[in-house]
């Protein structure tokens, strides 16, 4: 326990202090309280509008995890196809680095007027945002495949979709949920984003309105639970390495 | 098993090389670094295709489909997802043996091999001499006509690779797989093998072998006995005149 708190005093310490800061700022009179509000203020504001908060966070939720999963699966698909054909690679990679360079501000607005104000822009919206990292982080996974393994699975009689199965795809296992990490992060802010751009529900469209009667307070709060939801959903990532990786963890070393 | 002429490359980098091997025994071939072996090795895995030459086991060609080597890499090669068990049992599976009946004939040579109770095990918690048991294992437990090692304890410490010769050569004892060890250390060369062939620079062709009698002690006495420390010093002698330019005159 102590050795738990050894670890992790540096963090707490440095979150504690800046909060610390910002109550002072807010209590100071320097700024109104409708400009800067306490940190108290804010959690306890979460806890007030718990259940308009829940309602604009389900739709967030829901956006961000099948954009996400749609984002997973066409980065599988297109990464492996781009592994089988070297023509492919060379006709499609540029594409797609092109593809991140479009301003996701100017691109979420259309995206809304061509698909509407419900699930599916959103939807869109973070699997591109999320899937360009995927793609590459497969790539990279596939290409650190150890050759000695590959021509030992040749030197077997595997094909080259043998040698995919048992060696490139598992290689590239851990480089994918680096890949995860990093996009869930993205996908949350992806999908309130969308939100701002214009819907329905979700936690931006409550932002918005919040801010538009300058309740600094309560866009706060919706910031606090769009942060809590994405610890959330990367935890779950973590977990699921865990779970499905078992032999990771022995590799690097860790207990 | 008998091995005919390959060659290979724009530059040519094996040159009408040509031995046989027999059956029971165990071959190696030593040469410079930077001669052929590993394009040799390569050739016989089927991973390259040679330009001219074949090779025939018990007469017959060899097609690409049925390569009668099983091959053990350098380093082990071990699959880290997979536990040590599964990993023994790789070649099996991927000649379609069904996955349970593969683990099983594998799992019968763990005890053989001196690792039983790792089968659970991850690859990663073996110690580099453990590993390199998993890998003979996995090459073993395929039953092909041969086994083709390539420098299997290179890139062990000297302790391990000392205990796991001596190991290796009591396994064989007992069940005279016939091999073909592909190595540059000569000791390791003259200890394990009833014949030694050199290979020459690029490029490369035999330029001599060297019969080593069993009635060498290859245990105990093995560093100490003369007539092997006689064919050490021969085999050195046509390494020197197998690596011209600079490393000819290093070696003299």
């Amino acid at each position: 326990m102590t050795r738990r708190l050894r670890a992790h005093w540096p963090p707490v310490a440095a979150a504690v202090l800046l909060l610390g800061a910002w109550h002072a700022v807010a209590v100071s009179g320097m700024l109104p309280a409708t400009v800067l509000p306490t940190p108290v203020r804010v959690v306890e504001q979460v806890w007030l509008q718990r259940e308009a908060l829940l309602g604009h966070a389900l739709p967030t939720l829901t956006a961000t995890v099948l954009g996400f999963a749609l984002s997973v699966a066409s980065a599988v698909v297109i990464a492996t196809a781009l592994d089988f054909s070297a023509l492919l690679r060379r006709a499609v990679l540029p594409l797609l680095v092109v593809s991140q360079t479009l301003p996701m501000i100017a691109l979420a607005p259309l995206v809304v007027l061509w698909f509407g104000f419900y699930l599916l822009p959103k939807v869109l919206l973070v699997a591109f945002l999320t899937f360009f990292p995927m793609t590459i982080s497969l790539l990279r996974g596939f290409a650190a495949a150890d050759p000695d393994m590959q021509a030992l699975l040749r030197s077997m009689g595997a094909g080259r979709w043998g040698v995919f199965r048992h060696v490139r795809a598992p290689s590239a296992a851990p480089y994918f949920f680096s890949g995860l990490r990093v996009s869930i992060t993205y996908a949350v802010v992806g999908a309130i984003f969308a939100e701002y751009a214009g819907a329905v529900a979700g936690l931006g469209v409550y932002m918005q309105s919040a801010k538009n009667v300058f309740r600094t307070d309560l866009v706060l709060a919706a910031v606090l639970v769009s942060s809590i939801v994405t610890l959330l959903l990367y935890a779950l990532v973590v977990a699921l390495e865990h779970l499905l990786l078992p032999w990771l963890r022995v590799e690097r070393g860790l207990p | 098993m008998r091995g005919l002429g390959k060659r290979f490359g724009e530059t040519t980098v094996l040159d009408g090389v040509s031995f046989s091997v027999e059956p029971g025994r165990v071959t190696s071939v030593i040469g410079p670094s930077g001669s052929g072996k590993s394009t040799l090795l390569r050739i016989l895995t089927g991973e390259l295709d040679p330009d001219a030459g074949s090779f025939e086991v018990d007469g017959a060609p060899v097609r690409n489909a049925q390569r009668p080597f099983a091959f053990m890499p350098q380093r082990d090669a071990l699959l880290p997802w997979r536990r040590v068990l599964d990993n023994a049992a790789l070649g099996l599976e991927m000649a379609g043996v069904p996955r349970r009946q593969a683990r099983r004939r594998a799992s019968e040579l763990f005890d053989t091999f001196g690792i039983g109770g790792t089968e659970r095990l991850w690859p990663r918690q073996l110690s580099g001499g453990m590993r390199q048991r998993v890998a003979l294992l996995r090459t073993v437990v395929q039953e092909r006509t041969m086994l083709l090692l390539d420098e299997p304890f290179g890139a062990l410490d000297a302790i391990t690779r000392e205990q796991l010769q001596r190991w290796l050569l009591g396994i064989w004892e007992r069940h005279r797989w016939s091999m073909l060890l592909i190595t540059h250390d000569i000791r390791e060369a003259v200890r394990l093998s009833d014949e030694v062939l050199v290979l020459s620079a690029k490029p490369a062709r035999i330029i001599g072998r060297v019969r080593v009698d069993r009635a060498i002690p290859r245990g105990d006495g093995f560093v100490l006995d003369p007539e092997a420390r006689r064919l050490e010093h021969e085999l050195l002698k046509l390494l020197a005149r197998a690596a011209p330019g600079p490393g000819a005159t290093m070696m003299g």
